[in-house]
């Protein structure tokens, strides 16, 4: 465990340099998983989930399934090597916690309606934890289920806000998370619909509606990113070289 | 002519009367429902997916394994979130409960047809039709369902032609489940075929990139055989040659 540094500010910068309102670097890979429906891995910071979807599949036991839509069962699970001393496998209170939050952000947004009596399993597997995982876990799942062809009213985008030092800061890492004043994680669709939104710790009123401006910013950035993966994606997986592109005006039989 | 990719929560137009598949209206304005490819018509916009399960509908004709036999039903996996049932009535002729198993067993590959599905996703499937019947010979291959008009083509155009350049038999159930039959070399070229439409699916001129990719196929295996001739063994190489002159009857 790192000891909790003096000062978080110095000379305006963070201590990894990062100005008050700058994202950590975010990776995303689509598709890396063959056996799910839909996957991601997404790397945010030190950060590092994978995230699987299943489904929409027949729900067992059956009881649990609804005659008018599809249920979701979200799983987070840190992995035990995903933190400094390891964890003990399976879950505990903080993972049920944060599995059915997240669930929650995704439930206003899938179209659950078009898939009765099924199950939309989304599983998010952190392999390395450092600060926002349940954040990387929803940016992640959110591009698994447009993987999975799963109907969505949105993409879901999330990041969290805080304050260290007296000021309101865009992603903590670490260090600020463990011994800053106030963690706010907010997850929220293109048309700015929050679908999550916790606070650990005290901010004023007026701290409040600053931290969530500034969260909808981080959100903002990281649809951007979510959205370039998934147009990428199309695009890796069909390119096509500049010849091919020419011959096909005239034959496009198959459209 | 690019092609527009397109995600949940896309706008895409502002007249809700153009709300096609894979759409949704939201605040008055046409969005996309899924990650796809924009096909935005004269009067509607839809989204072509690029993932997504098969979900049945009334008249689909679709490949089916018998998964169990129940009591006046035959249960039957359709590759599809639902299962679907084929009570004994829907047998052409009529069946003692007692035989059922005779008839179709557990394994058993049908080709059959959602006859109703019902508010509650219940699937029953029909077993009347001609061409309905039992799959006894041949192989079956599983693709991603949302690529399956790929396969057909425009009023079934790939699935002539693919029948035509291979010489092979071949139905193609809605449900993402193909039957190929023929001897084994077609039918692993047929496999080998669609495998590459699947990966191809949504290129611009695939029919034209199938038909090189054939020809290319056959160049490569008439090349092989003239290698082996040349390098050793005697049984090996006769049985090449045959095996490309098969092949290339096919064609004729």
């Amino acid at each position: 465990m790192s000891e909790r540094p003096e000062r978080f500010i110095i000379d305006g910068k963070r201590l990894d340099g990062r100005s008050f309102d700058e994202l950590r670097p975010i990776k995303i890979e689509l598709s890396p998983l063959d056996r799910a429906d839909g996957s991601c891995y997404l790397e945010w910071g030190r950060n590092k989930v994978m995230a699987a979807v299943y489904g929409p599949r027949e729900l067992h036991p059956r009881h649990r399934q609804n005659m008018t839509r599809a249920v979701m069962q979200f799983r987070y699970n840190m992995a035990s090597f995903s933190v400094d001393d390891r964890i003990r496998p399976g879950h505990n209170r903080r993972s049920i916690e944060i599995s059915k939050v997240s669930r929650e952000a995704f439930e206003p947004v899938v179209f659950t309606k078009f898939f009765p009596k099924t199950a939309i399993d989304v599983f998010v597997e952190v392999l390395r934890a450092d600060a926002g995982t349940r954040t990387a876990g929803i940016n992640a799942a959110s591009l698994a289920l447009a993987d999975a062809g799963i109907p969505m009213r949105s993409l879901v985008s999330a990041c969290a806000v805080g304050k260290v030092d007296g000021e309101i800061v865009l992603d903590l890492m670490k260090e600020e998370d463990n011994y800053g004043e106030a963690d706010v994680p907010v997850a929220m669709t293109v048309g700015e619909e929050i679908t999550l939104l916790q606070m650990d710790g005290h901010l004023t009123p007026k701290e409040f509606y600053k931290a969530l401006e500034l969260a909808k910013s981080g959100c903002r950035q990281v649809y951007g990113l979510q959205r370039q993966a998934l147009v990428e994606k199309y695009n890796k997986d069909y390119s096509v070289d500049e010849d091919d592109a020419r011959s096909d005006a005239g034959g496009d039989s198959d459209e | 002519m690019g092609k527009t990719i397109v995600v949940p929560g896309d706008i895409l137009s502002d007249n809700i009367k153009m709300s096609g598949s894979g759409t949704y209206v939201r605040d008055g304005e046409v969005c996309a429902a899924v990650y796809g490819i924009l096909n935005a018509g004269d009067r509607y916009i839809s989204v072509i997916p690029l993932a997504g399960k098969y979900i049945p509908h009334a008249n689909d004709r679709v490949i089916g394994i018998v998964t169990e036999v129940a009591y006046s039903n035959w249960i039957v996996d359709i590759n599809a979130p639902y299962e679907g049932v084929l009570h004994i009535s829907q047998y052409p002729q009529r069946i003692d409960v007692e035989n059922m198993s005779r008839y179709l067993k557990v394994g058993d590959c049908i080709l059959t047809m959602v006859k109703d599905v019902d508010a509650g996703m219940r699937v029953e499937l029909s077993f009347r039709d001609r061409e309905n019947r039992r799959l006894d010979d041949g192989r079956i291959i599983t693709i991603d369902p949302t690529k399956m008009p790929r396969v057909i083509g425009r009023s079934g155009s790939m699935i002539r032609l693919l029948k035509n350049e291979i010489g092979c038999g071949m139905f193609v159930g809605q449900n993402g489940r193909i039957w190929i039959n023929g001897n084994d070399d077609r039918i692993d070229l047929a496999i080998q075929t669609v495998k590459y439409i699947e990966d191809y699916a949504h290129t611009p001129g695939l029919t034209e990139r199938v038909q090189a990719f054939l020809k290319a196929k056959q160049k490569t295996r008439y090349g092989r055989t003239h290698e082996s001739a040349e390098s050793a063994e005697h049984v090996e190489s006769a049985e090449n040659t045959e095996g490309t002159d098969e092949v290339r009857n096919g064609n004729e």
